[in-house]
């Protein structure tokens, strides 16, 4: 497909890197200098100048782009680009809007602007930080089918009860019916089968029903209630759509940031939150003000290397009785914080969005539509969990797993019936019309629901 | 540096030699000759290139330095393979001097030390023109059309091989741009070969002529060169391609992408060809008294300025004869060079135009110093880094020039043979004028000498700058090995 990203900032360079082995890409930025490092490393064409303008789409080839992804900084410049675009005859526009004044009139305007899809990163991340906070025990949590099924990433600590059991024992002792879908060690990755045995330090990343996975945390000794007080350094855009989320969620938020001018805007629009004009970087501060008593420590500034060291200190202080979560974006702080294990959590802004977007544009690809529901990336990209809806028809329909041959490197995480009822799969079980499948692989890129047969 | 993924990146382009020469060997095949000294040739070839060219390495990112690095040690390593043929096939026996005839033929400047070419066997002959076809567009882009690299960073490569200030893509993907680019090239010399058959010139000497012209290289199977037929339908035919060969080849896509008016506005384009045009009427007046009309002046004098600012070398008159002003003429067209973007050679008129409008700039800044002026080239304001490139480009190129020219003056030949040999290789060109005229040679240089314009030529088609850095000991530092003291 051919494709054109305007603006090379953070986002535009994670999809490129994520897009440029299947699609032609095309980048339009307005830095000169930018582009030129962008040009050296990656095999893309790119064009300088300001994206929102006809001219500089029309030389970098709109009318022949499939689809054209706006993230440039501004949000206007990003909708009047998408606009351009479609006047052009591009297909698919999609934008990154981020303010949250706009983002009320989102809906009006993607059927006024043919927006196919407007993303707001902030957002995203936020609620996914959300969902962590619901579920404390689990580095990373993903969901699928609208929630009734979870993907949880969860790491082996030093004196694990797992520490060299055998998945089959598992499943056996617990009785809990959840699924060990892809395991990292080290620099590997594996998807495991039954007599695959656990090691501490492994990253494990298991699916079931909310429920279940709740009980086998239980089952652990690991579980963590749902967080009640959470603090937030940073406000951010980020910040007020995390807030706003978990005071719905009844939680009770603090938030610091050291200017006046911020904190007044976001009491005034969360006039639940405690906003605390204050440095984040301030022990004596986050003790002051309860840093000891807080479940969640979340460091969304918009400095990387600050979000680290306040998410570093906090957790030196809460001595692991506190979820830390940290907002990293740059993607080589991420695999250095990785390495160290006193940060629970990491989040990026920008994976969540290209995420989001290799999704739509797969789902895109495929014959048949819109099949693919949700996909995310497990293992900084090197597994992919996608969730397929089965239309009637459908050629795995009725057909006992066991007997079907599917590709080798796929499991079958779950599938949701149409009633809610979620099935882990076994041999036995047959795939119906109206189910919701959740595969798990890696190393394929899956389209359709056919793409997991040979 | 990322020296294995360097030594797969060379062994993989050793390897497309050894595909290419396969060219060669049919043709002796086919005119009955010994095929063995191209058989021995792909043979170790392949046993050079297959252990480490097959499998790429874990970590594929080549930047900056590793491209040049590549570029200038796989033009090295071709020549030198590339000239083995004429070795062991006795033709030329001193390897200095088929190395000599080999980079010649590569960096397509066309420069022989070949006294008599007629004798030659075919195969040797065909290798001998080949190797300016595939050194006209360049080996790596070539390897990077039909072996994509992985992972990108090919751009470093592509910089370093391609002629000009600037490389534009253009499409998305280059190994589609290095596609469309070979397509365009191999489908003008295929029409070049046709115009000459059905013009009546043999068939094997319409492939030697055409790859001649295509690359801008000038290597002929004839001593006399194109002037051998006397044909004015040759000499226009041949001509006109040679100045086909020397524009940018981006402008054939847009043709065939009928955006025509990016071809109309290319303000290379017409200063190219404004100063042919004005060259070919202004050596025509001077040397029609030495013709008798005007008309056979003006056939002469066309092709030899399309010969020379096309970088290739052909020549169907003895321009040595001719008076002091046309000489002149033609060794001002010798710098001056093609287009950026061809396969010709030279400063390239991209370069002459950006440098005449800065020193403009320049100097209007003097008389107002506040005024804020940018330079325009082709409709865009110039970035000031490009300028400074230029700037940054001749000055090397006159250091390399004038250091050459010492040198080389140790043989003690006159001072034109001695310039003019210097800036035929240099800027690829082949033949010069006085000693190395159109009917002499460089035979008569030392192997000191020849092995200093070798480099000289590949100075000129990579553009200097990796063949500089191939000195350069930072290129080659590696970080120190901390021994442990086994004690």
């Amino acid at each position: 497909m051919n494709i054109i990203i305007v603006g090379a900032g953070k986002v535009g360079l994670t999809l490129t890197r994520q897009l440029i082995a299947e699609h032609r890409i095309t980048l339009i930025d307005r830095n000169a200098q930018l582009i030129d490092n962008i040009v050296n490393i990656y095999d893309v064409l790119a064009v300088c100048g300001n994206g929102a303008s006809y001219e500089i789409q029309t030389e970098a080839e709109a009318a022949k782009a499939d689809l054209l992804i706006a993230t440039t900084t501004s949000d206007e410049i990003n909708i009047l680009a998408c606009l351009v675009a479609k006047k052009l005859g591009v297909p698919h526009t999609i934008a990154r809007i981020r303010n949250p004044e706009y983002e009320k009139q989102l809906r009006f305007m993607r059927g006024e602007l043919g927006l196919s899809m407007a993303i707001n990163p902030e957002k995203v991340a936020a609620r996914e930080i959300a969902r962590i906070l619901r579920f404390p025990a689990a580095m990373k949590i993903e969901s699928f089918s609208k929630g009734r099924l979870e993907l949880v990433e969860y790491r082996l600590p030093e004196n694990s009860a797992l520490d060299g059991i055998s998945l089959l024992e598992l499943y056996r002792n617990t009785r809990i019916r959840v699924l060990v879908c892809a395991v990292a060690r080290k620099d590997r990755t594996i998807i495991p089968s039954g007599d695959f045995v656990l090691r501490a330090g492994d990253k494990i990343y298991l699916t079931s029903a909310p429920d279940q996975l709740a009980k086998f945390f239980q089952h652990l000794g690991v579980f963590r209630k749902k967080a009640s007080s959470v603090m937030i350094v940073g406000a951010s855009k980020m910040c007020y759509y995390l807030a706003e989320e978990l005071l719905r969620m009844g939680m009770s938020v603090k938030i610091i940031d050291q200017s006046e001018a911020r904190c007044v805007q976001i009491s005034e629009r969360l006039p639940k939150a405690l906003v605390i004009v204050g440095d984040g970087t301030d022990h004596e501060l986050l003790r002051e003000e309860g840093l000891l008593e807080t479940d969640a420590f979340v460091a969304i500034t918009g400095v990387d290397e600050a979000n680290i060291l306040m998410s570093m200190s906090a957790a030196r202080q809460s001595r692991g009785a506190c979820k830390i979560i940290a907002k990293i974006n740059r993607r080589s702080l991420v695999e250095l914080v990785s390495e160290e294990h006193n940060i629970d959590s990491i989040v990026s802004a920008q994976s969540v969005t290209a995420e989001l977007i290799v999704q739509y544009i797969r789902a895109m690809e495929g014959a048949s539509g819109m099949t693919i529901k949700t996909l995310h990336h497990l293992v900084e990209g090197a597994v992919e969990a996608v969730e397929f809806s089965i239309p009637a028809g459908a050629p795995l329909v009725g057909v006992p797993l066991k007997d079907l041959k599917m590709k080798g490197g796929i499991l079958l995480a779950g599938i949701v019936r149409a009633n809610g009822q979620i099935i882990i799969p076994s041999g036995g079980d047959m795939i119906q019309p109206g189910d919701d499948v959740i595969a798990v692989t890696s190393g394929l890129r899956l389209q359709e629901i056919q793409d997991l047969l040979k | 540096m990322n020296y294995r993924m360097i030594a797969c990146v060379t062994s993989r382009i050793l390897l497309t030699e050894a595909a290419l020469m396969s060219l060669s060997l049919l043709t002796a095949l086919a005119y009955g000759e010994s095929v063995w000294p191209f058989a021995a040739t792909m043979l170790l070839l392949t046993l050079a290139g297959l252990p480490l060219g097959l499998r790429a390495p874990k970590d594929t990112a080549l930047y900056a330095r590793d491209g040049f690095a590549v570029v200038a040690s796989a033009w090295v390593l071709l020549s030198a393979f590339g000239a083995l043929p004429f070795v062991f096939s006795g033709e030329i026996p001193a390897f200095i001097d088929a190395f000599f005839e080999t980079v010649s033929g590569f960096t397509t400047t066309g420069a022989t030390i070949l006294t008599e070419v007629e004798p030659l066997r075919r195969g040797v002959l065909f290798w001998r023109s080949f190797t300016h076809w595939v050194g006209g567009m360049g080996v790596l882009v070539f390897v990077m059309a039909i072996l994509p690299m992985s992972d990108g960073h090919g751009m470093h490569l592509m910089r370093a091989e391609v002629p000009g200030p600037s490389v534009g893509k253009l499409v998305s993907r280059m190994s589609e741009s290095a596609k469309i680019l070979y397509g365009i090239y191999t489908a003008l010399t295929v029409l070049e070969i046709v115009i000459l058959r059905l013009g009546g010139m043999p068939f094997f000497d319409s492939c030697v002529h055409a790859f001649g012209s295509a690359g801008t290289g000038g290597f002929s199977n004839r001593n006399l060169s194109v002037g051998a037929y006397d044909n004015p339908f040759f000499d226009v035919v041949i001509g006109t391609f040679m100045l086909l060969f020397s524009i940018n080849f981006n402008l054939y896509y847009y043709l065939l992408m009928r955006r025509f008016a990016e071809v109309w506005k290319s303000e290379t384009l017409w200063t190219f060809l404004g100063i042919v045009s004005l060259s070919v009427f202004a050596i025509a007046g001077n040397v029609a008294s030495m013709y008798g009309s005007f008309l056979t002046a003006l056939r002469y004098s066309y092709f030899q300025v399309a010969s020379i600012i096309s970088t290739s070398g052909f020549s169907t008159a003895d321009f040595n004869l001719w008076p002091a002003f046309s000489r002149a003429v033609l060794t001002v067209l010798m710098f001056i060079g093609a287009c950026a973007g061809s396969t010709g050679g030279g400063i390239k008129v991209d370069r002459l135009i950006i440098l005449v409008k800065a020193s403009v700039r320049d100097m209007k800044k003097m008389l107002h110093p506040n005024a804020v002026a940018s330079v325009r080239f082709e409709g865009k304001p110039l970035p000031e880094r490009n300028i400074q490139g230029v700037h940054t480009f001749i000055a090397v190129y006159l250091i390399i020039f004038v250091a050459s020219y010492l040198l080389l003056s140790l043989e003690g030949f006159d001072l034109i043979s001695t310039f003019t040999a210097l800036s035929a290789c240099i800027n690829n060109i082949g033949p010069g004028l006085e000693m190395v005229g159109p009917m002499g040679n460089f035979a008569a240089f030392s192997p000191a000498s020849k092995l200093l314009l070798s480099f000289d030529m590949l100075v000129g088609r990579l553009e200097i700058f990796p063949m500089l850095l191939l000195f350069a000991p930072s290129m080659w530092r590696r970080r120190r090995l901390i021994r442990r003291n086994p004690f």
